[in-house]
């Protein structure tokens, strides 16, 4: 191993049982063995479309649902369920829901104060003040905010208010869980600056989760696309978008709504067929296969495992075409 | 010189709360001609639902529109009677939401809602309208048709219910489709489908569309001429190609400068700064002035008036009438 | 493109006298101004401003708020006591039965044409000579004591049982919730009067002696009622409010940043149920009055001579043809009592009910 990596994750599992009739259950799999790591101060942005379990990725990773099977290294320590707490300080989460994810009955200084009061990282009462001032001041609120309670910001002064709380541990790594989709999109360019800064700043690592290409691929250094619960492509961003290998990503490339009418009417989609199928009865071999152009009897029979087609690119397909 | 097909003149449309009147249309006036598809784009509260709302006047409590006259073939259907308004809607200006799942009745197989939108439009008995039902549902791309009549909404996904309220809205033949946000619950490989449908079947079927957007990238896939609202006015509207690339109002340059493209490189993105107006209380002057960059003295006191860019374009800004003053000035000198 | 709108007057720029001061670029003082931030309001501020903007709540609590001070105040220095006959010159008064609204027997009438005072009947008196206008007010002390002590008994074991329910979910919650189903599916009054039946035996021996003796017997089963049936709506409204603020995201990030679960129960899980349930108890009254009231009526509530609105009102359908006062000023006073909680129940919900806000 070459570089440090700052957070591994190594064949993660995450399987809800669900309940089919009286007494079965079967396992939803949400998260199917899917490894990546990320390096200190880096972006990998997870990308894919509702129900591929993204977000589900983010909440294992910081044990929010006890995961199934795999490993979640931390700085080269291993998380379980024992120890998590220890690891509280260090990664933090920043939800999608700007309304539901603060409480509409604490000020904004409960809130951003409320993981200061959990792990006692102040002394006396002013250095509680004088951090949530700093912390909301990092984000680009000032301490005239913290009186007030959550309800009275718009959209994008909320998600900053959480991503102050998420900051006040510390965190070195930091999931946003779609973090910008809610808002506006003159509101989203001032979020995404704002996480952008924080990381040039306090050398931070994010896993950016997101359904939207375009903000991904512009804040991630590296991409991994997601498909039912597995990863089918991942690299270096740029390469992504511009040399996408796997025919789902290929087909979601072109799919992005591009703000550029010359552009919009030039190009080609290359229009996937149908609905993605449920997470309970996945296809057998490549998940992809009902919806791929290049399908074969060998798609339907083994599964592709990633693998490198280029230095830092890996999909999982049988048959990539460019 | 035709007679445009429908004709928005100052549209107010309000909502009164405990705090206050919302305004949230504030005398806004547009024309859509036959066959053409119109989109307007603006954030959450810029109006561009209510606008879609008050054309359907289906408006919940306790909106109201306040003002001005929408006349759809001359006719002013703001005057129009209940009984009037429950013909005029479906059979000439038909409406596709965003959420799918709660536009559809529960409890009633697909097959039965179409019929029913049918039987209530068209003299067509009720054979006639599982014909055309199913008819529908192939026009609109739906696999297996006669097993999806047979179906409730909840045994389908997002994409294919799309397909059914497209469906529904367009089997009376209407001379207007209003699509409010209607992928924005969508997955993108989805919404392509469904833009592509609905391109498609506005070649086929030559009605006029107005679609209601907050996304950029899809107004620019779909629509021949852009309105640009922002807190119930409108600041800007022209074609595609000259709101994409000659935006003449600070707020259209704006939303512009602010969302990632893919080939710019990572560049830093230049967002727009502070938060949307509060619609209980607006400003005097533009209400863009306090997020705006380039914001005059005069941004604060006075309402811009529209102005003339060329042929297909018009934006209420003040920077045009620097630009012109300082231009013919310079002329001069 | 047409833009033939009507009101687009083209206007000639040149000939324009342009002001140019108006055209210099506006300082950030000066943009700040243009946006006010509205004035910063809490949750329980907001929720108070609309429910003074309701005028039947608002009339429903001062319904209420002049009951009980009359209520508390007025049997302080009223001459009459709820459960002595009227006596004139130290001697019981046996004239004074059944006497009509503000009239007098005819002993007190001697009396006062001897001169002496005599306070008017206002409601007249009953069968045994007992002023009635203060055995209704003992009555309505009554009732409303039964109500609002019987929805707090609801409400402590609701809440605690909705709350471990809600909170720990799973093979707990499964267990817990099937109870509930099974006292929810007992045939309520049926219940109500068999239990009170044998409570009353079994408190009558229990209780002799001791302080409680003195609330009566019949009070306290009552009271025991209310605690082991009625709890079950409450808890599952806890449990139902519960699991639905578990999802919520601040809950999550509260899990994220290491909250153990007595922090995310007391700082964010009760704060947000709170005002529902309130609420809820609110309205729990009435119809705790209305058993109440049911259950004297049919002769297992209050021990007499302790009356109750239900007692009384049993005690008028005697002679309903003759006195239908003595039903009317109990029924009224009932229907005040059980109309204003309500009212007032809707009214805070229409003003603090998260669900209906926005």
């Amino acid at each position: 191993m070459g570089e440090k990596y700052l957070l591994e994750v190594k064949n993660l599992k995450q399987y809800f049982p669900v309940r089919t009739g009286w007494f079965g259950t079967k396992p939803l799999k949400a998260v199917d063995d899917m490894s990546f790591a990320i390096k200190p101060g880096e972006t990998l942005g997870l990308v894919g479309e509702s129900g591929c379990g993204k977000t589900t990725v983010g909440r294992t990773i910081l044990h929010l649902y006890r995961p199934t099977a795999g490993e979640i290294i931390y700085d080269g320590n291993r998380i379980t369920p024992q120890n998590v707490h220890q690891f509280r300080q260090k990664m933090q989460i920043v939800f999608q829901d700007p309304y539901s994810s603060l409480n509409p009955r604490m000020t904004v200084s409960d809130i951003v104060g409320e993981p200061l009061d959990i792990h006692q990282l102040y002394q006396s009462k002013a250095e509680r003040t004088e951090r949530i001032t700093e912390l909301l001041n990092l984000v680009g609120l000032n301490s005239d905010h913290a009186r007030r309670y959550a309800h009275e910001f718009s959209g994008g002064q909320r998600q900053r208010i959480g991503i102050a709380r998420a900051l006040a541990v510390n965190p070195r790594f930091i999931v946003c869980d779609e973090p910008v989709s809610a808002l506006d999109v003159s509101i989203q360019a001032q979020v995404i600056n704002t996480f952008e800064d924080l990381q040039k700043k306090l050398g931070i690592a994010y896993l950016f989760i997101a359904h939207d290409l375009l903000v991904v691929q512009h804040i991630s250094q590296r991409i991994a696309v997601m498909y039912l619960g597995r990863i089918v492509e991942t690299g270096e961003a740029d390469e992504i978008i511009s040399h996408p290998a796997h025919p789902y990503t290929q087909s979601l490339i072109s799919a992005i709504p591009i703000p550029d009418p010359n552009t919009a009417r030039a190009r080609k989609r290359i229009p996937l067929e149908g609905d993605v199928p449920s997470p309970l009865n996945t296809p057998s071999g490549c998940a992809f296969r009902t919806r791929c152009r290049y399908a074969t009897e060998r798609c339907a029979q083994e599964r592709p495992p990633l693998a490198e087609i280029a230095p830092d690119h890996s999909i999982a397909c049988w048959n990539p075409h460019d | 010189m035709n007679e445009p097909l429908l004709q928005v003149k100052n549209l107010s449309t309000s909502f009164k709360v405990d705090s206050g009147e919302v305004r949230a249309v504030n005398g806004i006036s547009f024309n859509l001609d036959k066959g053409r598809v119109l989109g307007i784009v603006g954030e959450s509260g810029s109006g561009k639902s209510v606008t879609a709302y008050s054309i359907m006047r289906i408006l919940v409590e306790p909106g109201r529109i306040t003002g001005g006259q929408i006349l759809f073939n001359g006719e002013d259907i703001v005057q129009y009677s209940k009984k009037q308004m429950r013909e005029f809607r479906g059979k000439r200006v038909s409406i596709i939401f965003q959420d799918p799942m709660t536009s559809l009745n529960p409890v009633y197989t697909i097959g039965n809602q179409l019929r029913e939108a049918i039987m209530l439009h068209t003299d067509r008995n009720r054979a006639q309208a599982d014909e055309r039902a199913l008819e529908m549902l192939k026009l609109v791309g739906v696999n297996s048709p006669e097993q999806r009549l047979k179906q409730y909404p909840f045994e389908l996904s997002g994409g294919m219910r799309q397909r059914i309220m497209i469906a529904m809205a367009l089997c009376c033949e209407p001379d207007i489709l209003i699509a409010d946000e209607p992928t924005t619950a969508l997955d993108v490989t989805i919404q392509a489908q469904i833009l592509e449908l609905m391109q498609e079947l506005q070649k086929k079927l030559g009605m006029a569309i107005i679609m209601i957007t907050h996304d950029l990238g899809v107004i620019a896939d779909m629509c021949d001429e852009i309105i640009v609202m922002y807190a119930g006015r409108i600041c800007e509207r022209g074609t595609a190609d000259e709101i994409f690339y000659n935006p003449r109002h600070e707020y259209t340059k704006g939303l512009l400068r602010s969302i990632p493209r893919l080939d710019t490189n990572h560049a830093r993105l230049i967002p727009i700064s502070g938060s949307p107006v509060d619609l209980t209380n607006m400003p005097k002057g533009c209400a863009f002035a306090s997020r705006c960059d380039n914001c005059m003295k005069i941004c604060l006191n006075e309402l811009p008036e529209e102005l003339d860019i060329n042929d297909c374009h018009k934006a209420s800004c003040w920077m045009n009438v620097k630009q012109v003053y300082e231009e013919a000035k310079g002329g001069i000198a | 493109m047409n833009y033939n709108t009507d009101k687009l007057p083209r206007k000639q720029l040149l000939s324009l006298q342009l002001d140019l001061s108006k055209f210099e670029m506006a300082s950030e003082d000066e943009k700040a101004q243009h946006e006010t931030m509205r004035e910063s309001t809490t949750f329980f501020r907001d929720g108070m401003k609309k429910l003074r903007k309701n005028p039947l709540a608002i009339m429903s609590l001062i319904v209420l708020f002049c009951l009980v001070l009359t209520i508390i105040v007025v049997p302080m220095f009223y001459p009459y006591s709820y459960e002595q006959m009227i006596t004139v010159n130290g001697k019981r008064d046996k004239t004074a039965k059944n006497l009509a609204p503000m009239t007098y027997s005819k002993n007190e009438l001697k009396a006062m044409e001897e001169g002496q005072k005599i306070f008017p009947h206002l409601f007249g008196t009953d069968e045994l000579c007992r002023d009635y206008f203060i055995r209704v007010l003992y009555g309505a002390r009554v009732s409303l004591a039964v109500g609002l002590f019987a929805s707090l008994i609801v409400l402590v074991i609701g809440l605690l049982y909705g709350s471990v329910s809600g909170y720990f979910g799973g093979k707990v919650d499964m267990v817990m919730m099937r109870i509930v189903d099974i006292i929810y599916s007992l045939p309520d009054t049926l219940m109500v009067v068999l239990l009170s039946v044998v409570l009353n035996q079994i408190l009558g021996t229990a209780l002799q002696g001791t302080i409680l003796a003195r609330v009566g017997n019949n009070m306290i089963s009552l009271f025991i009622v209310f605690g082991v049936l009625y709890w079950v709506g409450m808890a599952r409204l806890v449990r139902g409010q519960i699991l639905s603020i578990k999802t919520n995201e601040y809950v999550l990030a509260a899990r994220a940043l290491g909250a153990k679960s007595g922090r995310i129960i007391k700082r964010h899980i009760l704060p947000n149920c709170m005002s529902v349930i309130f609420i809820s108890v609110a309205l729990q009254i009435p119809s705790a009055i209305f058993t109440e009231s049911f259950l004297s009526f049919i002769g297992l509530g209050v021990q007499a001579p302790m009356p109750s609105l239900g007692s009384l009102a049993n005690a008028a359908r005697g002679g309903m043809q003759s006195y239908p006062y003595k039903m009317v000023f109990p029924a009224i006073i009932i229907c005040l009592i059980v109309l204003s909680f309500n009212l007032l129940g809707d009214g805070l919900r229409d003003a603090f009910d998260p669900k209906l806000r926005r």
